[in-house]
Protein backbone atom coordinates (compact mmCIF):
# COMPACT_ATOMS: atom_id res chain seq x y z
CA UNK A 1 0.00 0.00 0.00
CA UNK A 2 3.12 2.09 0.85
CA UNK A 3 4.97 1.67 -2.22
CA UNK A 4 1.28 2.48 -4.61
CA UNK A 5 1.26 5.84 -2.29
CA UNK A 6 4.68 6.62 -3.19
CA UNK A 7 4.43 5.85 -6.70
CA UNK A 8 1.32 8.23 -6.62
CA UNK A 9 3.61 11.27 -4.75
CA UNK A 10 6.26 10.20 -7.27
CA UNK A 11 3.49 10.66 -10.44
CA UNK A 12 2.43 13.82 -8.62
CA UNK A 13 5.82 15.24 -8.44
CA UNK A 14 6.77 14.54 -11.75
CA UNK A 15 3.60 16.31 -13.07
CA UNK A 16 4.54 19.70 -10.85
CA UNK A 17 7.79 20.05 -10.71
CA UNK A 18 7.80 21.25 -14.95
CA UNK A 19 4.72 23.23 -14.20
CA UNK A 20 6.16 25.17 -11.06
CA UNK A 21 9.26 26.12 -13.24
CA UNK A 22 6.88 28.00 -15.60
CA UNK A 23 5.21 30.13 -12.97
CA UNK A 24 6.02 33.32 -11.16
CA UNK A 25 6.41 36.54 -12.29
CA UNK A 26 7.22 36.14 -15.45
CA UNK A 27 5.37 33.08 -17.23
CA UNK A 28 6.85 30.91 -19.19
CA UNK A 29 5.40 29.69 -22.02
CA UNK A 30 7.01 25.98 -23.16
CA UNK A 31 5.63 26.71 -26.49
CA UNK A 32 6.85 30.15 -27.49
CA UNK A 33 10.36 30.59 -27.13
CA UNK A 34 10.72 34.45 -27.47
CA UNK A 35 10.32 34.77 -23.66
CA UNK A 36 13.25 36.98 -23.00
CA UNK A 37 15.84 35.68 -20.38
CA UNK A 38 13.82 32.25 -20.21
CA UNK A 39 17.32 30.22 -20.02
CA UNK A 40 18.47 32.25 -17.01
CA UNK A 41 14.90 32.47 -14.80
CA UNK A 42 14.59 28.00 -15.34
CA UNK A 43 18.00 27.55 -15.02
CA UNK A 44 19.54 29.78 -12.61
CA UNK A 45 16.55 30.78 -10.49
CA UNK A 46 13.62 28.26 -10.60
CA UNK A 47 15.27 24.94 -11.31
CA UNK A 48 17.50 25.63 -8.49
CA UNK A 49 14.86 27.01 -6.29
CA UNK A 50 12.27 24.05 -6.97
CA UNK A 51 14.72 21.83 -6.69
CA UNK A 52 14.96 22.90 -2.35
CA UNK A 53 11.60 23.23 -1.89
CA UNK A 54 11.41 19.59 -3.11
CA UNK A 55 15.19 19.39 -0.20
CA UNK A 56 13.32 20.55 2.45
CA UNK A 57 9.78 20.21 2.04
CA UNK A 58 11.04 16.30 2.15
CA UNK A 59 13.23 16.62 5.02
CA UNK A 60 10.60 18.02 6.91
CA UNK A 61 8.19 16.03 6.03
CA UNK A 62 10.00 12.65 6.96
CA UNK A 63 11.39 14.23 9.86
CA UNK A 64 7.91 14.96 11.27
CA UNK A 65 6.81 11.55 10.45
CA UNK A 66 9.64 9.78 12.12
CA UNK A 67 9.04 12.23 15.32
CA UNK A 68 5.73 11.43 15.47
CA UNK A 69 6.33 8.15 15.55
CA UNK A 70 9.20 8.23 18.48
CA UNK A 71 7.11 10.31 20.45
CA UNK A 72 4.45 7.86 19.95
CA UNK A 73 2.01 11.68 19.60
CA UNK A 74 0.31 13.08 16.09
CA UNK A 75 1.13 16.20 17.30
CA UNK A 76 4.89 16.16 17.72
CA UNK A 77 6.77 18.30 15.14
CA UNK A 78 10.72 18.49 13.75
CA UNK A 79 10.88 21.84 15.78
CA UNK A 80 10.29 20.16 19.52
CA UNK A 81 13.24 18.64 19.84
CA UNK A 82 15.07 22.12 19.99
CA UNK A 83 17.23 21.31 16.35
CA UNK A 84 15.65 23.58 14.11
CA UNK A 85 15.96 26.60 17.08
CA UNK A 86 19.66 25.77 17.03
CA UNK A 87 20.39 26.29 13.74
CA UNK A 88 18.10 29.33 13.89
CA UNK A 89 20.50 30.57 16.57
CA UNK A 90 23.56 29.73 14.60
CA UNK A 91 21.79 31.67 11.51
CA UNK A 92 21.12 34.66 13.37
CA UNK A 93 24.50 34.59 15.18
CA UNK A 94 26.31 35.17 11.51
CA UNK A 95 23.84 38.15 11.01
CA UNK A 96 24.58 39.41 14.01
CA UNK A 97 28.57 38.98 13.41
CA UNK A 98 28.08 40.02 9.73
CA UNK A 99 29.28 37.07 8.63
CA UNK A 100 26.24 36.54 7.23
CA UNK A 101 27.30 38.66 4.02
CA UNK A 102 28.96 35.79 2.51
CA UNK A 103 26.91 33.37 1.34
CA UNK A 104 28.44 30.32 2.33
CA UNK A 105 28.80 31.21 5.91
CA UNK A 106 25.32 31.92 6.91
CA UNK A 107 24.20 28.13 6.13
CA UNK A 108 27.45 26.94 7.76
CA UNK A 109 26.65 28.64 10.92
CA UNK A 110 23.11 27.29 10.88
CA UNK A 111 24.66 23.78 10.21
CA UNK A 112 26.86 24.25 13.53
CA UNK A 113 24.40 25.70 15.94
CA UNK A 114 21.94 22.31 14.24
CA UNK A 115 24.97 20.32 15.58
CA UNK A 116 25.47 21.70 18.66
CA UNK A 117 21.54 21.71 19.42
CA UNK A 118 22.20 17.80 18.46
CA UNK A 119 25.14 17.24 20.66
CA UNK A 120 23.64 18.77 23.21
CA UNK A 121 20.52 16.41 23.19
CA UNK A 122 23.06 13.49 22.81
CA UNK A 123 25.04 14.26 25.63
CA UNK A 124 22.03 15.54 28.41
CA UNK A 125 18.90 13.08 27.50
CA UNK A 126 21.69 10.33 28.88
CA UNK A 127 22.48 6.72 27.88
CA UNK A 128 19.10 5.43 29.04
CA UNK A 129 17.27 6.30 25.75
CA UNK A 130 14.37 6.94 28.07
CA UNK A 131 11.96 9.45 25.87
CA UNK A 132 10.46 11.58 28.74
CA UNK A 133 13.67 12.82 29.76
CA UNK A 134 14.73 13.18 25.72
CA UNK A 135 11.50 15.46 25.19
CA UNK A 136 12.01 17.53 27.97
CA UNK A 137 15.92 18.31 26.74
CA UNK A 138 14.74 18.86 23.59
CA UNK A 139 11.91 21.40 24.95
CA UNK A 140 14.39 23.25 26.98
CA UNK A 141 17.24 23.54 23.47
CA UNK A 142 14.37 24.90 21.48
CA UNK A 143 13.54 27.20 24.74
CA UNK A 144 16.91 28.40 25.27
CA UNK A 145 17.86 28.57 21.59
CA UNK A 146 14.58 30.50 21.32
CA UNK A 147 15.55 33.36 24.40
CA UNK A 148 19.45 33.70 22.85
CA UNK A 149 18.13 34.63 19.55
CA UNK A 150 15.66 37.04 21.31
CA UNK A 151 18.88 38.80 22.82
CA UNK A 152 20.29 38.63 19.86
CA UNK A 153 17.56 40.75 17.98
CA UNK A 154 17.69 42.76 20.96
CA UNK A 155 21.11 43.54 20.70
CA UNK A 156 21.57 43.71 16.94
CA UNK A 157 24.50 46.19 15.58
CA UNK A 158 22.00 47.75 13.67
CA UNK A 159 18.77 48.12 12.59
CA UNK A 160 19.74 47.28 8.98
CA UNK A 161 20.73 43.35 11.07
CA UNK A 162 17.33 43.10 13.26
CA UNK A 163 15.79 43.49 10.15
CA UNK A 164 17.11 41.34 8.28
CA UNK A 165 17.26 38.56 10.69
CA UNK A 166 13.72 39.31 11.58
CA UNK A 167 13.04 38.84 7.71
CA UNK A 168 15.07 36.04 7.30
CA UNK A 169 13.91 33.72 10.15
CA UNK A 170 10.47 33.94 8.56
CA UNK A 171 11.29 31.21 6.28
CA UNK A 172 11.62 31.95 2.30
CA UNK A 173 13.38 29.71 -0.80
CA UNK A 174 13.65 33.63 -2.92
CA UNK A 175 16.98 34.37 -3.91
CA UNK A 176 18.36 30.98 -3.36
CA UNK A 177 20.73 29.61 -5.87
CA UNK A 178 22.35 26.03 -6.65
CA UNK A 179 24.69 26.76 -3.68
CA UNK A 180 21.92 26.37 -1.34
CA UNK A 181 20.93 23.43 -3.04
CA UNK A 182 24.76 21.38 -2.87
CA UNK A 183 24.64 22.53 0.63
CA UNK A 184 21.13 20.99 1.53
CA UNK A 185 20.67 18.29 -0.56
CA UNK A 186 23.39 15.56 0.51
CA UNK A 187 22.45 16.31 4.26
CA UNK A 188 18.93 16.44 3.65
CA UNK A 189 19.06 13.03 1.76
CA UNK A 190 21.50 11.48 3.76
CA UNK A 191 19.05 12.28 7.04
CA UNK A 192 15.93 10.73 5.21
CA UNK A 193 17.97 7.43 5.13
CA UNK A 194 19.01 7.32 8.37
CA UNK A 195 15.53 7.79 9.51
CA UNK A 196 14.32 5.31 7.47
CA UNK A 197 16.87 3.03 8.86
CA UNK A 198 14.86 4.00 12.19
CA UNK A 199 11.48 2.42 10.58
CA UNK A 200 11.78 -0.50 12.64
CA UNK A 201 12.47 0.37 15.74
CA UNK A 202 9.98 2.68 15.66
CA UNK A 203 7.50 0.77 14.18
CA UNK A 204 8.15 -1.88 17.62
CA UNK A 205 7.57 1.83 19.75
CA UNK A 206 3.74 1.10 18.96
CA UNK A 207 3.75 -0.48 21.15
CA UNK A 208 5.15 1.10 24.23
CA UNK A 209 8.80 1.60 25.18
CA UNK A 210 9.00 -1.52 27.29
CA UNK A 211 7.46 -4.11 24.31
CA UNK A 212 10.18 -2.84 22.55
CA UNK A 213 12.66 -3.31 24.00
CA UNK A 214 11.60 -6.73 24.50
CA UNK A 215 11.70 -7.11 20.51
CA UNK A 216 15.02 -6.27 20.35
CA UNK A 217 15.45 -2.42 20.04
CA UNK A 218 18.02 -0.16 21.61
CA UNK A 219 16.49 2.75 22.77
CA UNK A 220 19.72 4.54 22.51
CA UNK A 221 20.93 3.54 19.20
CA UNK A 222 17.48 4.54 18.28
CA UNK A 223 17.57 7.63 19.72
CA UNK A 224 20.86 8.47 17.94
CA UNK A 225 19.64 7.37 14.42
CA UNK A 226 16.95 9.89 15.43
CA UNK A 227 18.77 12.59 16.52
CA UNK A 228 21.38 12.31 13.85
CA UNK A 229 18.39 11.97 10.95
CA UNK A 230 16.15 14.89 12.29
CA UNK A 231 19.01 16.63 12.60
CA UNK A 232 20.55 16.29 8.91
CA UNK A 233 17.08 17.22 7.41
CA UNK A 234 15.79 19.99 9.49
CA UNK A 235 18.89 21.33 9.85
CA UNK A 236 19.73 21.48 6.39
CA UNK A 237 16.10 22.64 6.10
CA UNK A 238 16.79 25.96 8.22
CA UNK A 239 20.36 26.26 6.98
CA UNK A 240 18.87 27.65 3.58
CA UNK A 241 15.40 28.08 3.80
CA UNK A 242 15.00 29.47 7.43
CA UNK A 243 12.28 28.20 9.71
CA UNK A 244 9.05 26.57 7.73
CA UNK A 245 6.49 25.42 10.35
CA UNK A 246 3.75 23.36 9.95
CA UNK A 247 5.00 20.79 7.15
CA UNK A 248 6.06 18.29 9.42
CA UNK A 249 3.33 17.96 11.59
CA UNK A 250 0.81 18.28 8.37
CA UNK A 251 2.16 15.85 6.09
CA UNK A 252 2.17 12.87 8.31
CA UNK A 253 -1.22 13.20 9.43
CA UNK A 254 -2.64 13.63 6.18
CA UNK A 255 -0.33 10.90 4.94
CA UNK A 256 -1.43 8.13 7.43
CA UNK A 257 -4.44 7.73 6.72
CA UNK A 258 -3.61 6.44 3.14
CA UNK A 259 -1.06 4.09 4.96
CA UNK A 260 -1.35 0.82 7.39
CA UNK A 261 -0.04 3.37 9.93
CA UNK A 262 2.76 2.17 11.07
CA UNK A 263 5.48 4.66 11.66
CA UNK A 264 8.20 3.20 9.12
CA UNK A 265 5.32 3.04 6.35
CA UNK A 266 4.74 6.99 6.47
CA UNK A 267 8.27 8.14 6.36
CA UNK A 268 9.05 7.79 2.80
CA UNK A 269 4.96 9.13 1.51
CA UNK A 270 5.84 11.69 4.05
CA UNK A 271 9.14 12.97 2.91
CA UNK A 272 7.53 12.54 -0.87
CA UNK A 273 4.21 15.14 0.23
CA UNK A 274 5.88 17.03 2.35
CA UNK A 275 8.22 17.91 -0.91
CA UNK A 276 4.96 18.79 -2.67
CA UNK A 277 3.22 20.43 -0.18
CA UNK A 278 6.15 22.96 -0.71
CA UNK A 279 6.55 22.74 -4.50
CA UNK A 280 2.84 23.94 -4.36
CA UNK A 281 3.03 26.28 -1.89
CA UNK A 282 5.98 28.35 -2.69
CA UNK A 283 4.82 28.05 -6.43
CA UNK A 284 1.93 30.04 -4.84
CA UNK A 285 4.12 32.35 -2.99
CA UNK A 286 5.64 33.19 -6.31
CA UNK A 287 2.29 33.87 -8.45
CA UNK A 288 0.58 35.37 -5.77
CA UNK A 289 0.26 39.47 -6.69
CA UNK A 290 1.22 40.76 -3.59
CA UNK A 291 1.92 44.67 -2.73
CA UNK A 292 5.67 45.06 -1.87
CA UNK A 293 7.32 41.82 -2.87
CA UNK A 294 6.05 38.09 -2.73
CA UNK A 295 4.47 36.24 0.45
CA UNK A 296 7.42 34.99 2.57
CA UNK A 297 7.24 31.10 2.41
CA UNK A 298 7.15 30.73 6.07
CA UNK A 299 4.28 32.93 6.73
CA UNK A 300 2.64 31.03 3.97
CA UNK A 301 2.47 27.83 5.40
CA UNK A 302 1.84 28.68 8.83
CA UNK A 303 -1.33 30.91 7.44
CA UNK A 304 -2.87 27.67 5.58
CA UNK A 305 -1.59 25.55 7.98
CA UNK A 306 -2.94 26.53 11.31
CA UNK A 307 -6.51 27.30 10.23
CA UNK A 308 -6.44 23.42 8.40
CA UNK A 309 -4.72 21.59 11.87
CA UNK A 310 -7.84 23.65 13.32
CA UNK A 311 -9.96 22.07 11.48
CA UNK A 312 -8.40 18.72 11.18
CA UNK A 313 -8.86 19.02 15.24
CA UNK A 314 -12.52 19.58 14.97
CA UNK A 315 -13.15 16.76 12.72
CA UNK A 316 -11.27 14.70 15.32
CA UNK A 317 -12.89 16.17 18.40
CA UNK A 318 -15.36 13.18 19.00
CA UNK A 319 -12.60 10.99 18.70
CA UNK A 320 -9.82 12.63 21.07
CA UNK A 321 -12.81 13.40 23.46
CA UNK B 1 9.89 -26.58 20.29
CA UNK B 2 11.98 -26.75 23.43
CA UNK B 3 13.48 -23.37 25.18
CA UNK B 4 15.44 -25.52 27.33
CA UNK B 5 15.93 -23.78 30.76
CA UNK B 6 15.58 -20.42 31.86
CA UNK B 7 16.35 -19.93 35.32
CA UNK B 8 18.11 -17.41 37.85
CA UNK B 9 20.87 -17.50 40.49
CA UNK B 10 20.11 -15.21 44.26
CA UNK B 11 18.48 -12.69 42.11
CA UNK B 12 18.75 -9.33 43.49
CA UNK B 13 16.58 -5.92 42.93
CA UNK B 14 17.38 -3.07 45.09
CA UNK B 15 13.91 -2.54 47.32
CA UNK B 16 12.45 -5.51 45.07
CA UNK B 17 13.68 -8.62 45.37
CA UNK B 18 15.92 -10.78 46.88
CA UNK B 19 17.89 -13.58 46.91
CA UNK B 20 15.55 -15.20 44.09
CA UNK B 21 16.76 -18.18 42.68
CA UNK B 22 14.59 -20.81 40.46
CA UNK B 23 14.94 -22.88 37.30
CA UNK B 24 11.72 -22.76 34.81
CA UNK B 25 11.19 -26.29 32.52
CA UNK B 26 9.61 -24.97 28.94
CA UNK B 27 6.57 -26.95 28.34
CA UNK B 28 4.87 -25.64 31.37
CA UNK B 29 2.88 -23.04 32.52
CA UNK B 30 4.36 -20.79 35.39
CA UNK B 31 2.13 -18.41 37.32
CA UNK B 32 4.08 -16.17 39.74
CA UNK B 33 1.64 -14.84 42.63
CA UNK B 34 1.80 -12.46 45.65
CA UNK B 35 0.55 -9.60 47.00
CA UNK B 36 0.77 -6.07 45.77
CA UNK B 37 4.55 -4.99 45.75
CA UNK B 38 5.82 -8.59 46.32
CA UNK B 39 7.79 -7.82 43.09
CA UNK B 40 5.88 -9.76 40.97
CA UNK B 41 6.80 -7.59 37.52
CA UNK B 42 10.07 -7.39 38.88
CA UNK B 43 11.22 -10.84 38.56
CA UNK B 44 9.10 -11.39 35.37
CA UNK B 45 11.15 -7.93 33.92
CA UNK B 46 14.54 -9.73 35.03
CA UNK B 47 13.50 -13.33 33.15
CA UNK B 48 12.54 -10.93 29.91
CA UNK B 49 15.91 -9.05 30.27
CA UNK B 50 14.06 -5.84 30.52
CA UNK B 51 14.96 -4.94 34.46
CA UNK B 52 18.67 -5.21 34.99
CA UNK B 53 19.34 -7.39 38.57
CA UNK B 54 21.23 -4.99 41.17
CA UNK B 55 22.45 -9.04 42.43
CA UNK B 56 22.64 -12.54 40.62
CA UNK B 57 22.02 -13.35 37.31
CA UNK B 58 19.37 -14.79 34.69
CA UNK B 59 20.49 -17.69 32.04
CA UNK B 60 18.38 -18.70 29.33
CA UNK B 61 19.37 -22.47 27.90
CA UNK B 62 22.74 -22.30 30.00
CA UNK B 63 23.45 -18.76 28.81
CA UNK B 64 23.82 -15.59 30.60
CA UNK B 65 21.12 -13.43 29.61
CA UNK B 66 22.93 -10.61 29.82
CA UNK B 67 25.27 -11.98 27.19
CA UNK B 68 22.59 -12.57 24.42
CA UNK B 69 23.02 -10.10 21.52
CA UNK B 70 19.51 -8.72 21.99
CA UNK B 71 17.95 -9.61 18.67
CA UNK B 72 18.43 -13.32 19.91
CA UNK B 73 17.14 -12.72 22.65
CA UNK B 74 14.24 -10.91 21.02
CA UNK B 75 13.45 -13.96 19.32
CA UNK B 76 13.60 -16.69 22.10
CA UNK B 77 11.86 -14.74 25.44
CA UNK B 78 8.04 -13.41 24.61
CA UNK B 79 7.19 -10.63 26.81
CA UNK B 80 3.36 -8.76 27.45
CA UNK B 81 3.70 -6.10 29.50
CA UNK B 82 1.02 -5.42 32.02
CA UNK B 83 -1.37 -2.08 30.81
CA UNK B 84 0.30 -3.39 26.89
CA UNK B 85 -0.45 0.06 25.06
CA UNK B 86 -0.96 0.24 21.00
CA UNK B 87 -0.10 4.21 19.82
CA UNK B 88 -1.22 3.92 16.53
CA UNK B 89 -4.77 2.74 15.30
CA UNK B 90 -3.61 -0.44 13.40
CA UNK B 91 -4.86 -3.24 11.86
CA UNK B 92 -5.10 -6.31 13.94
CA UNK B 93 -2.97 -8.19 11.25
CA UNK B 94 -0.42 -4.81 10.68
CA UNK B 95 -0.48 -5.88 14.88
CA UNK B 96 0.49 -9.31 15.00
CA UNK B 97 3.25 -8.53 12.51
CA UNK B 98 5.05 -6.50 15.04
CA UNK B 99 5.83 -9.23 16.15
CA UNK B 100 7.85 -10.62 13.36
CA UNK B 101 10.28 -7.28 14.28
CA UNK B 102 13.30 -9.17 15.60
CA UNK B 103 13.30 -11.45 12.64
CA UNK B 104 14.75 -9.08 10.43
CA UNK B 105 16.07 -10.90 7.16
CA UNK B 106 14.18 -13.77 7.61
CA UNK B 107 12.45 -14.90 4.37
CA UNK B 108 9.49 -13.43 3.89
CA UNK B 109 7.48 -16.66 3.79
CA UNK B 110 8.34 -17.67 7.21
CA UNK B 111 7.05 -13.97 8.22
CA UNK B 112 3.87 -14.66 6.50
CA UNK B 113 3.69 -18.31 8.05
CA UNK B 114 4.43 -17.07 11.84
CA UNK B 115 1.45 -14.03 11.56
CA UNK B 116 -0.59 -16.51 9.88
CA UNK B 117 -0.21 -19.19 13.03
CA UNK B 118 -0.43 -16.96 15.42
CA UNK B 119 -3.80 -15.15 13.76
CA UNK B 120 -5.15 -18.24 13.35
CA UNK B 121 -3.99 -19.50 16.64
CA UNK B 122 -5.98 -16.58 18.57
CA UNK B 123 -8.78 -16.99 16.32
CA UNK B 124 -8.47 -13.55 14.83
CA UNK B 125 -9.45 -14.47 10.85
CA UNK B 126 -12.13 -12.52 11.58
CA UNK B 127 -10.63 -9.52 13.22
CA UNK B 128 -7.53 -9.53 10.91
CA UNK B 129 -8.53 -6.48 8.72
CA UNK B 130 -9.88 -4.53 12.18
CA UNK B 131 -8.98 -1.80 13.35
CA UNK B 132 -7.30 -2.28 17.42
CA UNK B 133 -9.36 0.70 18.79
CA UNK B 134 -12.43 -1.11 17.75
CA UNK B 135 -11.96 -4.22 19.62
CA UNK B 136 -13.32 -5.13 22.43
CA UNK B 137 -10.88 -5.59 25.32
CA UNK B 138 -11.06 -9.22 25.11
CA UNK B 139 -10.14 -9.50 21.41
CA UNK B 140 -7.56 -6.70 22.29
CA UNK B 141 -6.17 -8.82 24.40
CA UNK B 142 -6.22 -11.90 22.07
CA UNK B 143 -4.64 -9.54 19.25
CA UNK B 144 -1.87 -8.31 21.72
CA UNK B 145 -0.93 -12.34 22.72
CA UNK B 146 -1.03 -12.90 19.02
CA UNK B 147 1.60 -10.37 18.57
CA UNK B 148 4.33 -11.66 21.07
CA UNK B 149 3.36 -15.74 19.46
CA UNK B 150 4.06 -14.32 15.77
CA UNK B 151 7.74 -13.85 17.15
CA UNK B 152 7.32 -17.58 17.69
CA UNK B 153 9.76 -17.35 21.07
CA UNK B 154 10.33 -20.20 23.14
CA UNK B 155 9.62 -18.34 26.02
CA UNK B 156 6.70 -16.79 26.77
CA UNK B 157 6.17 -14.03 29.49
CA UNK B 158 3.49 -12.26 29.93
CA UNK B 159 2.16 -9.81 32.88
CA UNK B 160 -1.21 -10.42 33.60
CA UNK B 161 -2.39 -11.12 30.83
CA UNK B 162 -5.94 -11.90 32.34
CA UNK B 163 -6.77 -8.46 34.01
CA UNK B 164 -9.71 -6.53 32.76
CA UNK B 165 -10.84 -9.46 31.12
CA UNK B 166 -14.53 -10.83 31.57
CA UNK B 167 -14.85 -14.76 32.86
CA UNK B 168 -15.82 -16.01 29.56
CA UNK B 169 -12.64 -13.94 28.05
CA UNK B 170 -9.88 -14.85 31.01
CA UNK B 171 -10.74 -18.94 30.59
CA UNK B 172 -10.52 -18.64 27.11
CA UNK B 173 -7.12 -16.77 26.92
CA UNK B 174 -5.80 -19.32 30.01
CA UNK B 175 -6.83 -22.11 27.58
CA UNK B 176 -5.18 -21.01 24.83
CA UNK B 177 -1.82 -20.72 26.52
CA UNK B 178 -1.90 -23.94 28.45
CA UNK B 179 -2.59 -25.14 24.83
CA UNK B 180 1.06 -22.98 23.87
CA UNK B 181 2.69 -24.78 27.28
CA UNK B 182 1.81 -28.10 25.31
CA UNK B 183 3.14 -27.23 22.13
CA UNK B 184 7.00 -27.01 24.35
CA UNK B 185 6.97 -23.33 24.91
CA UNK B 186 7.26 -22.33 28.35
CA UNK B 187 4.67 -19.98 29.98
CA UNK B 188 5.54 -17.77 32.55
CA UNK B 189 2.38 -15.57 33.31
CA UNK B 190 2.41 -13.08 36.21
CA UNK B 191 -1.17 -13.84 37.77
CA UNK B 192 -3.12 -11.74 40.51
CA UNK B 193 -5.87 -14.03 40.48
CA UNK B 194 -5.42 -17.17 42.57
CA UNK B 195 -8.03 -20.03 41.09
CA UNK B 196 -6.83 -18.74 37.81
CA UNK B 197 -3.07 -19.96 38.75
CA UNK B 198 -4.63 -22.94 40.74
CA UNK B 199 -6.87 -24.13 37.64
CA UNK B 200 -4.24 -23.26 34.84
CA UNK B 201 -0.57 -23.46 36.22
CA UNK B 202 1.45 -26.58 36.48
CA UNK B 203 3.50 -24.62 38.70
CA UNK B 204 3.27 -21.68 41.14
CA UNK B 205 5.68 -19.15 42.67
CA UNK B 206 4.89 -17.21 45.53
CA UNK B 207 6.49 -13.79 46.30
CA UNK B 208 6.57 -12.18 49.70
CA UNK B 209 8.28 -8.82 49.78
CA UNK B 210 10.85 -9.87 47.30
CA UNK B 211 11.56 -13.37 48.24
CA UNK B 212 10.64 -16.36 47.71
CA UNK B 213 7.32 -17.89 50.11
CA UNK B 214 6.27 -21.04 47.94
CA UNK B 215 7.14 -22.69 44.97
CA UNK B 216 5.75 -25.80 43.65
CA UNK B 217 3.13 -27.28 41.70
CA UNK B 218 -0.32 -25.35 42.45
CA UNK B 219 -1.77 -27.31 45.01
CA UNK B 220 1.39 -26.96 47.59
CA UNK B 221 2.35 -24.05 46.23
CA UNK B 222 -0.78 -22.61 46.85
CA UNK B 223 -2.24 -23.89 49.94
CA UNK B 224 -4.72 -22.20 52.43
CA UNK B 225 -1.54 -22.20 54.82
CA UNK B 226 0.33 -20.33 52.48
CA UNK B 227 -2.34 -17.81 51.73
CA UNK B 228 -2.64 -17.32 55.14
CA UNK B 229 0.96 -16.27 55.74
CA UNK B 230 1.64 -14.79 52.76
CA UNK B 231 -1.78 -12.51 52.12
CA UNK B 232 -3.12 -12.65 55.44
CA UNK B 233 -6.11 -13.81 54.73
CA UNK B 234 -8.03 -17.26 55.77
CA UNK B 235 -9.51 -18.92 52.97
CA UNK B 236 -10.53 -22.15 52.06
CA UNK B 237 -10.17 -23.82 48.64
CA UNK B 238 -13.95 -25.28 47.42
CA UNK B 239 -14.48 -27.83 43.85
CA UNK B 240 -12.62 -30.02 42.11
CA UNK B 241 -9.31 -29.71 40.67
CA UNK B 242 -8.88 -28.11 37.80
CA UNK B 243 -11.83 -25.78 38.66
CA UNK B 244 -11.36 -24.55 42.18
CA UNK B 245 -12.88 -21.50 43.60
CA UNK B 246 -11.55 -19.79 46.08
CA UNK B 247 -14.01 -18.82 49.61
CA UNK B 248 -12.80 -15.93 51.88
CA UNK B 249 -13.63 -17.39 55.65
Amino acid sequence: MSYRLSGALLLALALLVPISLLAGRVWIDPFDPQTRNAAVILFELRLPRAALALCVGAGLGAAGAAMQGYLRNPLADPGLFGIAPGAALGAVLSFWTGYAASAWLLPIFALVGAAGAMALLAVIAGRDGGIALFTLVGLMIASLAGALMSLAISLSPTPFAMSEIVIWLMGALSDRSWREVTIAAPLTLAGIALLIAAGRSLDALTLGEQAARSLGVEPRRLQILLIAGVGLTVGAGVAVAGIIGFVGLIVPHLVRPLTDRRPSSLILPSALAGALLLLVADCLCRVLPLAGGELRLGIALSLIGAPFFLHLLLKMRRGLA
Amino acid sequence: MSGGELSCESLGVEGRLRDVSLTLESGSVTAICGPNGAGKSTLLGCLAGLVSPDAGMVRVGGQRLDEVPLSRRARRIGYLPQSPEIAWDVAVEVLVSLGRIPWKGAPRGDDLQAIEQAISEMDLERLRHRRVLQLSGGERARALMARVLATRPNWLLADEPLANLDLAHAAALAARLRAQAARGRGVVLVLHDLATAMNHADRVIVLDRGALAADGPARTALSEDTIWKVWGVECRWLGEPGRRALSLE
